[in-house]
Protein backbone atom coordinates (compact mmCIF):
# COMPACT_ATOMS: atom_id res chain seq x y z
CA UNK A 1 0.00 0.00 0.00
CA UNK A 2 1.51 3.58 -0.88
CA UNK A 3 1.36 6.13 2.18
CA UNK A 4 -0.77 9.09 1.62
CA UNK A 5 0.81 12.72 0.83
CA UNK A 6 0.35 15.69 1.87
CA UNK A 7 1.06 18.85 0.73
CA UNK A 8 2.32 22.48 2.48
CA UNK A 9 3.25 25.76 1.06
CA UNK A 10 5.53 27.50 3.30
CA UNK A 11 4.30 30.92 3.38
CA UNK A 12 7.24 32.79 4.21
CA UNK A 13 9.11 31.34 1.12
CA UNK A 14 6.44 31.44 -1.31
CA UNK A 15 6.86 34.49 -3.75
CA UNK A 16 4.04 33.79 -5.95
CA UNK A 17 6.16 32.32 -9.06
CA UNK A 18 2.31 30.72 -9.04
CA UNK A 19 4.21 27.30 -10.68
CA UNK A 20 2.33 25.17 -8.28
CA UNK A 21 -0.75 26.24 -9.36
CA UNK A 22 0.35 25.84 -13.02
CA UNK A 23 1.35 22.43 -12.58
CA UNK A 24 -1.07 20.70 -10.12
CA UNK A 25 -4.02 22.85 -9.74
CA UNK A 26 -6.08 20.58 -8.40
CA UNK A 27 -4.05 20.97 -5.46
CA UNK A 28 -2.82 24.91 -4.84
CA UNK A 29 -4.47 27.74 -4.67
CA UNK A 30 -3.70 31.54 -5.15
CA UNK A 31 -4.80 34.10 -2.68
CA UNK A 32 -5.50 37.66 -4.21
CA UNK A 33 -1.33 38.68 -4.14
CA UNK A 34 -0.71 35.37 -6.55
CA UNK A 35 0.67 33.64 -3.58
CA UNK A 36 0.04 30.52 -3.22
CA UNK A 37 -0.97 27.56 -0.17
CA UNK A 38 -2.40 24.87 -0.13
CA UNK A 39 -5.89 23.26 -1.05
CA UNK A 40 -7.73 22.52 2.18
CA UNK A 41 -6.04 20.43 4.02
CA UNK A 42 -3.61 19.31 1.56
CA UNK A 43 -4.16 15.76 1.30
CA UNK A 44 -2.82 14.81 -1.78
CA UNK A 45 -6.04 12.41 -3.62
CA UNK A 46 -5.09 9.28 -5.47
CA UNK A 47 -3.66 9.67 -8.46
CA UNK A 48 -2.64 13.10 -8.23
CA UNK A 49 0.62 11.76 -6.46
CA UNK A 50 2.91 12.85 -9.38
CA UNK A 51 1.50 16.40 -9.49
CA UNK A 52 2.63 17.12 -5.86
CA UNK A 53 5.97 15.84 -6.88
CA UNK A 54 6.55 17.95 -9.98
CA UNK A 55 4.93 21.04 -7.90
CA UNK A 56 7.94 20.64 -5.34
CA UNK A 57 10.52 20.38 -7.76
CA UNK A 58 9.52 22.91 -9.85
CA UNK A 59 8.93 25.67 -7.00
CA UNK A 60 12.09 28.27 -7.33
CA UNK A 61 11.66 29.46 -3.73
CA UNK A 62 11.62 25.69 -2.34
CA UNK A 63 8.50 26.35 -0.41
CA UNK A 64 6.56 23.43 -1.03
CA UNK A 65 6.65 20.46 1.30
CA UNK A 66 5.64 16.75 0.11
CA UNK A 67 5.05 15.12 3.49
CA UNK A 68 4.21 11.25 3.23
CA UNK A 69 1.96 10.19 6.02
CA UNK B 1 18.78 69.08 -24.80
CA UNK B 2 22.76 69.15 -26.32
CA UNK B 3 24.16 65.79 -25.62
CA UNK B 4 27.49 66.77 -24.03
CA UNK B 5 28.76 63.48 -22.37
CA UNK B 6 30.58 61.01 -24.18
CA UNK B 7 30.16 57.18 -22.83
CA UNK B 8 33.04 55.86 -21.76
CA UNK B 9 34.61 52.79 -24.21
CA UNK B 10 35.47 49.91 -22.31
CA UNK B 11 38.79 48.37 -23.30
CA UNK B 12 37.81 44.56 -24.48
CA UNK B 13 38.68 42.11 -21.42
CA UNK B 14 41.24 39.45 -21.84
CA UNK B 15 41.08 38.13 -18.27
CA UNK B 16 37.34 37.28 -18.05
CA UNK B 17 37.63 35.82 -14.05
CA UNK B 18 39.30 38.97 -12.66
CA UNK B 19 38.55 41.56 -15.56
CA UNK B 20 34.60 40.36 -16.26
CA UNK B 21 32.46 43.28 -18.13
CA UNK B 22 28.74 42.37 -19.37
CA UNK B 23 28.85 45.13 -21.60
CA UNK B 24 32.19 43.03 -23.89
CA UNK B 25 30.99 42.52 -27.66
CA UNK B 26 32.19 38.86 -26.65
CA UNK B 27 29.50 38.86 -23.76
CA UNK B 28 26.76 40.23 -25.49
CA UNK B 29 27.58 37.47 -28.41
CA UNK B 30 27.82 34.30 -26.73
CA UNK B 31 28.05 34.48 -22.84
CA UNK B 32 27.85 30.83 -22.24
CA UNK B 33 31.21 30.06 -22.13
CA UNK B 34 32.30 32.75 -19.99
CA UNK B 35 30.06 32.11 -17.36
CA UNK B 36 31.38 28.56 -17.66
CA UNK B 37 34.74 29.58 -16.99
CA UNK B 38 33.96 32.29 -14.22
CA UNK B 39 31.90 29.12 -12.30
CA UNK B 40 34.74 27.25 -12.59
CA UNK B 41 37.01 29.79 -10.89
CA UNK B 42 34.96 30.48 -8.02
CA UNK B 43 31.60 30.89 -7.14
CA UNK B 44 31.82 34.90 -6.98
CA UNK B 45 33.90 36.72 -8.89
CA UNK B 46 34.96 40.52 -9.17
CA UNK B 47 36.33 43.00 -11.54
CA UNK B 48 37.66 46.65 -10.82
CA UNK B 49 35.11 47.81 -13.84
CA UNK B 50 32.41 49.61 -12.86
CA UNK B 51 33.93 50.93 -9.67
CA UNK B 52 34.03 47.62 -8.54
CA UNK B 53 31.52 45.00 -8.84
CA UNK B 54 31.27 41.21 -7.82
CA UNK B 55 29.18 38.68 -10.01
CA UNK B 56 28.01 35.27 -8.32
CA UNK B 57 28.22 32.50 -11.17
CA UNK B 58 26.47 29.75 -9.28
CA UNK B 59 23.23 29.18 -8.86
CA UNK B 60 23.46 28.57 -4.92
CA UNK B 61 25.15 31.86 -4.44
CA UNK B 62 22.62 33.69 -6.90
CA UNK B 63 20.13 32.14 -4.14
CA UNK B 64 22.06 33.80 -1.24
CA UNK B 65 22.09 37.21 -2.33
CA UNK B 66 19.03 37.45 -3.90
CA UNK B 67 17.86 36.45 -0.30
CA UNK B 68 19.73 38.61 1.79
CA UNK B 69 18.51 42.17 2.23
CA UNK B 70 20.22 43.32 4.78
CA UNK B 71 23.91 43.06 2.65
CA UNK B 72 22.61 43.40 -0.41
CA UNK B 73 20.58 46.53 -1.22
CA UNK B 74 18.23 47.04 -4.41
CA UNK B 75 18.50 50.95 -4.54
CA UNK B 76 20.74 50.49 -7.46
CA UNK B 77 19.87 47.68 -10.02
CA UNK B 78 21.85 48.49 -13.31
CA UNK B 79 25.65 48.00 -13.45
CA UNK B 80 26.69 51.15 -14.51
CA UNK B 81 30.28 53.25 -14.92
CA UNK B 82 28.23 55.26 -12.77
CA UNK B 83 27.18 55.66 -9.31
CA UNK B 84 24.95 58.90 -9.26
CA UNK B 85 22.73 59.81 -6.25
CA UNK B 86 20.19 57.46 -5.71
CA UNK B 87 16.70 59.11 -6.20
CA UNK B 88 13.79 58.28 -4.06
CA UNK B 89 10.96 56.20 -5.27
CA UNK B 90 13.18 55.67 -8.30
CA UNK B 91 11.19 52.85 -9.42
CA UNK B 92 9.27 51.14 -6.09
CA UNK B 93 9.16 48.02 -5.81
CA UNK B 94 11.99 47.26 -7.30
CA UNK B 95 14.82 49.73 -6.36
CA UNK B 96 12.56 48.96 -2.62
CA UNK B 97 14.51 47.56 0.12
CA UNK B 98 12.31 46.46 3.34
CA UNK B 99 10.52 47.69 4.73
CA UNK B 100 9.41 49.70 2.04
CA UNK B 101 9.17 46.96 -0.37
CA UNK B 102 6.43 44.73 0.98
CA UNK B 103 3.57 47.45 1.17
CA UNK B 104 4.81 48.92 -2.94
CA UNK B 105 4.95 45.13 -4.26
CA UNK B 106 1.33 44.21 -2.43
CA UNK B 107 -0.01 47.00 -4.19
CA UNK B 108 1.26 45.81 -7.63
CA UNK B 109 0.18 42.16 -7.74
CA UNK B 110 -3.53 41.91 -7.67
CA UNK B 111 -3.67 42.91 -11.48
CA UNK B 112 -1.19 40.48 -12.94
CA UNK B 113 -2.24 37.45 -11.24
CA UNK B 114 -2.64 34.16 -13.24
CA UNK B 115 -6.50 34.31 -13.18
CA UNK B 116 -6.00 38.73 -14.65
CA UNK B 117 -3.60 37.60 -17.36
CA UNK B 118 -6.61 35.49 -18.47
CA UNK B 119 -8.39 37.96 -19.25
CA UNK B 120 -6.31 39.42 -21.03
CA UNK B 121 -5.62 36.75 -23.30
CA UNK B 122 -7.83 37.20 -26.37
CA UNK B 123 -6.57 40.54 -26.96
CA UNK B 124 -2.90 38.98 -26.61
CA UNK B 125 -3.77 36.73 -29.53
CA UNK B 126 -5.56 39.31 -31.84
CA UNK B 127 -1.80 41.30 -31.06
CA UNK B 128 -0.09 38.45 -32.57
CA UNK B 129 -2.47 37.65 -35.60
CA UNK B 130 -2.26 41.66 -36.37
CA UNK B 131 1.36 41.14 -36.37
CA UNK B 132 1.82 38.26 -38.33
CA UNK B 133 -1.02 39.54 -40.87
CA UNK B 134 1.80 42.40 -41.81
CA UNK B 135 4.24 39.85 -43.06
CA UNK B 136 2.72 36.07 -43.15
CA UNK B 137 2.90 36.96 -47.18
CA UNK B 138 6.64 38.13 -47.56
CA UNK B 139 8.12 34.87 -47.01
CA UNK B 140 10.88 36.45 -45.05
CA UNK B 141 10.91 39.20 -41.67
CA UNK B 142 12.63 40.62 -38.87
CA UNK B 143 10.74 38.48 -36.24
CA UNK B 144 12.88 40.89 -33.50
CA UNK B 145 12.02 43.55 -35.04
CA UNK B 146 8.03 43.29 -36.28
CA UNK B 147 6.91 40.44 -33.84
CA UNK B 148 8.78 39.69 -30.32
CA UNK B 149 9.07 43.31 -30.28
CA UNK B 150 5.51 44.89 -30.50
CA UNK B 151 3.70 41.84 -28.28
CA UNK B 152 4.70 42.89 -24.89
CA UNK B 153 4.83 47.05 -25.58
CA UNK B 154 1.41 46.76 -26.71
CA UNK B 155 0.16 44.58 -23.75
CA UNK B 156 1.42 46.77 -21.11
CA UNK B 157 0.08 49.86 -23.08
CA UNK B 158 -3.07 48.14 -23.25
CA UNK B 159 -3.16 47.21 -19.43
CA UNK B 160 -1.19 50.87 -18.65
CA UNK B 161 -4.14 52.56 -20.63
CA UNK B 162 -2.15 53.93 -23.23
CA UNK B 163 -2.41 54.33 -26.85
CA UNK B 164 -0.77 51.13 -28.42
CA UNK B 165 0.59 53.05 -31.25
CA UNK B 166 2.99 54.74 -29.30
CA UNK B 167 4.93 51.74 -28.91
CA UNK B 168 7.94 52.84 -30.68
CA UNK B 169 8.20 55.76 -28.25
CA UNK B 170 8.13 53.51 -24.87
CA UNK B 171 11.05 51.46 -26.91
CA UNK B 172 12.63 54.07 -27.33
CA UNK B 173 13.01 55.26 -23.72
CA UNK B 174 14.22 51.54 -22.76
CA UNK B 175 17.06 51.28 -24.94
CA UNK B 176 17.90 55.06 -24.03
CA UNK B 177 17.60 53.71 -20.00
CA UNK B 178 19.06 50.31 -19.70
CA UNK B 179 21.46 50.23 -23.05
CA UNK B 180 22.61 53.68 -23.61
CA UNK B 181 22.37 54.52 -19.85
CA UNK B 182 25.05 52.23 -18.65
CA UNK B 183 28.08 54.16 -19.90
CA UNK B 184 25.99 57.91 -20.61
CA UNK B 185 24.11 59.15 -17.87
CA UNK B 186 22.77 62.19 -20.06
CA UNK B 187 20.48 59.78 -22.08
CA UNK B 188 18.92 58.06 -19.37
CA UNK B 189 17.95 61.36 -17.13
CA UNK B 190 16.32 62.71 -20.81
CA UNK B 191 14.48 59.37 -20.98
CA UNK B 192 13.17 59.54 -17.53
CA UNK B 193 11.80 62.93 -17.48
CA UNK B 194 10.03 61.95 -20.76
CA UNK B 195 8.81 58.83 -19.72
CA UNK B 196 7.70 61.66 -16.38
CA UNK B 197 6.00 64.07 -18.56
CA UNK B 198 4.12 61.41 -20.49
CA UNK B 199 3.02 60.00 -17.66
CA UNK B 200 1.64 62.94 -15.90
CA UNK B 201 -0.67 64.42 -19.17
CA UNK B 202 -1.91 60.60 -18.65
CA UNK B 203 -2.84 61.18 -14.99
CA UNK B 204 -4.25 64.81 -16.04
CA UNK B 205 -6.84 63.34 -18.05
CA UNK B 206 -7.76 60.83 -15.32
CA UNK B 207 -8.76 63.39 -12.68
CA UNK B 208 -11.36 63.92 -14.37
CA UNK B 209 -12.16 61.60 -16.41
CA UNK B 210 -11.15 57.99 -14.48
CA UNK B 211 -10.64 54.94 -16.57
CA UNK B 212 -10.26 51.28 -15.38
CA UNK B 213 -6.33 50.76 -16.39
CA UNK B 214 -3.79 50.27 -14.41
CA UNK B 215 -3.36 54.62 -14.02
CA UNK B 216 -5.92 54.71 -12.38
CA UNK B 217 -5.82 51.87 -10.19
CA UNK B 218 -2.47 53.29 -9.06
CA UNK B 219 -3.46 56.76 -8.70
CA UNK B 220 -6.06 55.16 -6.17
CA UNK B 221 -4.44 52.88 -4.20
CA UNK B 222 -4.40 54.16 -0.60
CA UNK B 223 -1.84 53.10 1.60
CA UNK B 224 -2.61 51.58 5.24
CA UNK B 225 -3.26 55.31 6.34
CA UNK B 226 -5.61 55.35 4.04
CA UNK B 227 -3.67 58.07 2.55
CA UNK B 228 -3.03 58.07 -1.54
CA UNK B 229 0.56 57.59 -3.14
CA UNK B 230 2.76 60.47 -3.58
CA UNK B 231 2.96 61.50 -6.81
CA UNK B 232 6.36 60.19 -6.89
CA UNK B 233 5.50 56.97 -6.17
CA UNK B 234 2.80 56.79 -8.98
CA UNK B 235 5.46 57.87 -11.64
CA UNK B 236 8.33 55.75 -10.47
CA UNK B 237 5.37 52.87 -10.48
CA UNK B 238 4.19 53.37 -13.88
CA UNK B 239 7.55 54.28 -15.46
CA UNK B 240 8.58 50.70 -14.13
CA UNK B 241 6.04 48.80 -15.14
CA UNK B 242 6.66 50.29 -18.88
CA UNK B 243 10.32 49.43 -18.65
CA UNK B 244 10.68 46.11 -17.08
CA UNK B 245 7.74 44.55 -19.08
CA UNK B 246 8.93 45.09 -22.48
CA UNK B 247 12.34 44.54 -23.74
CA UNK B 248 12.55 41.82 -21.01
CA UNK B 249 9.76 39.79 -22.29
CA UNK B 250 10.55 40.64 -26.32
CA UNK B 251 13.92 39.43 -25.70
CA UNK B 252 12.15 36.33 -23.81
CA UNK B 253 10.17 35.36 -26.80
CA UNK B 254 12.65 36.58 -29.89
CA UNK B 255 15.22 33.77 -28.12
CA UNK B 256 12.29 31.30 -27.71
CA UNK B 257 11.85 31.78 -31.81
CA UNK B 258 15.51 31.99 -32.22
CA UNK B 259 15.71 28.72 -30.97
CA UNK B 260 13.39 27.04 -32.47
CA UNK B 261 14.27 28.26 -36.08
CA UNK B 262 17.77 26.55 -35.31
CA UNK B 263 15.65 23.19 -33.89
CA UNK B 264 13.54 21.99 -36.30
CA UNK B 265 13.08 18.80 -34.23
CA UNK B 266 11.49 20.81 -31.37
CA UNK B 267 9.49 22.79 -33.79
CA UNK B 268 8.31 19.76 -34.97
CA UNK B 269 7.73 18.26 -31.43
CA UNK B 270 5.39 21.46 -30.05
CA UNK B 271 3.48 21.89 -33.51
CA UNK B 272 2.59 17.78 -32.41
CA UNK B 273 2.23 18.14 -29.13
CA UNK B 274 0.78 21.51 -28.02
CA UNK B 275 0.23 20.75 -24.51
CA UNK B 276 3.69 20.63 -24.17
CA UNK B 277 3.81 24.37 -24.57
CA UNK B 278 4.27 25.63 -21.09
CA UNK B 279 6.91 23.09 -20.10
CA UNK B 280 8.97 24.48 -23.34
CA UNK B 281 8.11 28.20 -22.43
CA UNK B 282 9.77 27.50 -18.83
CA UNK B 283 13.08 25.39 -20.58
CA UNK B 284 13.24 28.79 -23.17
CA UNK B 285 13.28 30.90 -20.06
CA UNK B 286 15.72 28.98 -18.25
CA UNK B 287 18.21 28.26 -20.96
CA UNK B 288 17.72 32.07 -22.71
CA UNK B 289 16.89 34.13 -19.27
CA UNK B 290 17.21 37.76 -20.67
CA UNK B 291 17.19 39.66 -17.29
CA UNK B 292 19.90 40.33 -15.06
CA UNK B 293 19.55 42.21 -12.12
CA UNK B 294 22.07 44.28 -9.84
CA UNK B 295 22.21 44.95 -5.93
CA UNK B 296 24.69 47.48 -4.07
CA UNK B 297 26.67 45.78 -0.84
CA UNK B 298 26.40 47.85 2.14
CA UNK B 299 27.35 45.69 4.28
CA UNK B 300 30.70 43.08 4.08
CA UNK B 301 29.39 39.64 4.64
CA UNK B 302 30.44 36.32 3.15
CA UNK B 303 28.79 34.23 -0.06
CA UNK B 304 29.66 30.79 -1.12
CA UNK B 305 32.92 31.42 1.07
CA UNK B 306 33.83 34.69 -0.65
CA UNK B 307 34.04 37.68 0.91
CA UNK B 308 31.83 40.43 -0.41
CA UNK B 309 33.16 44.20 0.59
CA UNK B 310 30.61 47.13 0.57
CA UNK B 311 30.87 49.53 -2.14
CA UNK B 312 30.54 47.22 -4.61
CA UNK B 313 28.12 46.67 -7.14
CA UNK B 314 26.72 42.63 -7.74
CA UNK B 315 26.12 42.01 -11.11
CA UNK B 316 22.87 39.47 -10.15
CA UNK B 317 23.02 36.91 -12.94
CA UNK B 318 19.62 35.22 -13.38
CA UNK B 319 20.94 33.75 -16.29
CA UNK B 320 23.99 32.60 -15.46
CA UNK B 321 22.37 30.39 -12.65
CA UNK B 322 20.27 28.54 -14.80
CA UNK B 323 23.32 27.31 -16.46
CA UNK B 324 25.00 26.10 -13.31
CA UNK B 325 25.20 22.43 -13.98
CA UNK B 326 25.39 21.31 -10.45
CA UNK B 327 21.26 22.41 -10.51
CA UNK B 328 20.42 21.38 -14.10
CA UNK B 329 21.40 17.96 -15.92
CA UNK B 330 22.54 19.22 -19.45
CA UNK B 331 22.67 22.96 -18.27
CA UNK B 332 23.58 23.82 -21.68
CA UNK B 333 20.99 22.04 -23.57
CA UNK B 334 17.80 23.01 -24.75
CA UNK B 335 15.35 20.23 -23.19
CA UNK B 336 12.02 21.55 -23.96
CA UNK B 337 10.16 18.66 -22.02
CA UNK B 338 12.45 19.07 -18.84
CA UNK B 339 10.53 17.79 -16.01
CA UNK B 340 12.40 19.59 -13.06
CA UNK B 341 12.72 23.34 -13.61
CA UNK B 342 13.72 25.44 -10.75
CA UNK B 343 14.69 27.81 -13.25
CA UNK B 344 15.01 31.45 -11.48
CA UNK B 345 14.38 33.46 -14.57
CA UNK B 346 12.37 35.81 -13.05
CA UNK B 347 14.36 36.18 -9.78
CA UNK B 348 14.42 34.98 -6.33
CA UNK B 349 13.19 36.35 -2.95
CA UNK B 350 11.09 39.18 -2.71
CA UNK B 351 12.03 40.82 -5.72
CA UNK B 352 10.62 38.07 -7.65
CA UNK B 353 9.42 39.86 -11.21
CA UNK B 354 5.56 41.23 -10.35
CA UNK B 355 4.88 40.67 -14.43
CA UNK B 356 5.94 36.95 -14.62
CA UNK B 357 2.55 35.52 -15.11
CA UNK B 358 2.29 38.33 -17.86
CA UNK B 359 5.17 37.15 -19.51
CA UNK B 360 4.70 33.46 -19.67
CA UNK B 361 1.49 34.07 -21.30
CA UNK B 362 2.93 36.41 -23.86
CA UNK B 363 5.46 34.34 -24.94
CA UNK B 364 2.96 30.86 -24.36
CA UNK B 365 0.91 33.22 -26.89
CA UNK B 366 3.51 34.42 -29.16
CA UNK B 367 5.29 30.97 -29.44
CA UNK B 368 1.60 29.21 -30.30
CA UNK B 369 0.20 31.99 -33.06
CA UNK B 370 3.66 32.03 -34.82
CA UNK B 371 3.93 28.22 -34.60
CA UNK B 372 0.11 27.99 -35.66
CA UNK B 373 0.57 30.30 -39.28
CA UNK B 374 4.53 29.41 -39.28
CA UNK B 375 4.78 26.24 -38.39
CA UNK B 376 8.13 26.00 -40.57
CA UNK B 377 11.02 28.27 -40.55
CA UNK B 378 15.16 28.85 -40.41
CA UNK B 379 17.29 31.98 -39.86
CA UNK B 380 17.81 34.16 -43.15
CA UNK B 381 21.68 32.76 -43.97
CA UNK B 382 22.24 36.01 -45.80
CA UNK B 383 21.05 38.18 -42.65
CA UNK B 384 22.84 38.94 -39.62
CA UNK B 385 21.53 38.26 -35.61
CA UNK B 386 22.17 40.91 -33.19
CA UNK B 387 21.81 40.74 -29.74
CA UNK B 388 20.89 43.65 -27.21
CA UNK B 389 23.96 44.42 -24.92
CA UNK B 390 24.19 44.89 -20.82
CA UNK B 391 21.05 44.42 -18.59
CA UNK B 392 18.70 42.28 -20.89
CA UNK B 393 19.94 39.80 -23.71
CA UNK B 394 17.61 39.17 -26.61
CA UNK B 395 17.79 39.02 -30.30
CA UNK B 396 17.39 42.43 -31.89
CA UNK B 397 17.72 41.47 -35.58
CA UNK B 398 16.23 38.05 -36.60
CA UNK B 399 16.33 37.25 -40.58
CA UNK B 400 13.90 34.68 -40.89
CA UNK B 401 12.61 32.85 -44.36
CA UNK B 402 9.77 30.88 -44.45
CA UNK B 403 7.15 29.41 -46.78
CA UNK B 404 8.08 29.71 -50.42
CA UNK B 405 11.56 31.32 -49.79
CA UNK B 406 12.81 28.52 -47.80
Amino acid sequence: MTERLRVHVDPDKCQGHARCKALAPELFELDEYGNAHESGDGIVPSGLEDKAWLAKSNCPEIAIEVIEE
Amino acid sequence: MSDVSQPAAHPPVTDWVHDFDHTDPQWTEDPFPIWDELRAASPVVHTERFLGCYMPTTYEAVREIANDTEHFSSRRIIVRDVRPEVARNAAPPITSDPPVHKPAKQLLLPPFTPDAMKKLEPRMRAICNELIDGFVANGEVDAAARYAKYIPVRAIAHMLGIPESDSDLFIRWIHMILELGIKDESRLLQAVQEMSAYFRTHIEERRSKPTGDLISYLMNARDKEGQPLEESHVLGSLRLLLIAGIDTTWSAIGSALWHLARTPADRERLVAEPGLMPTAVEELLRAYSPVTMAREVVKETTISGCPVKAGNMVLLSFPAANRDPNVFPDADKVVIDRRENRHAAFGLGIHRCVGSNLARMEMQVALEEWLKRIPDFRIDPAGTVTWSQGTVRGPRQLPFLFGKAM
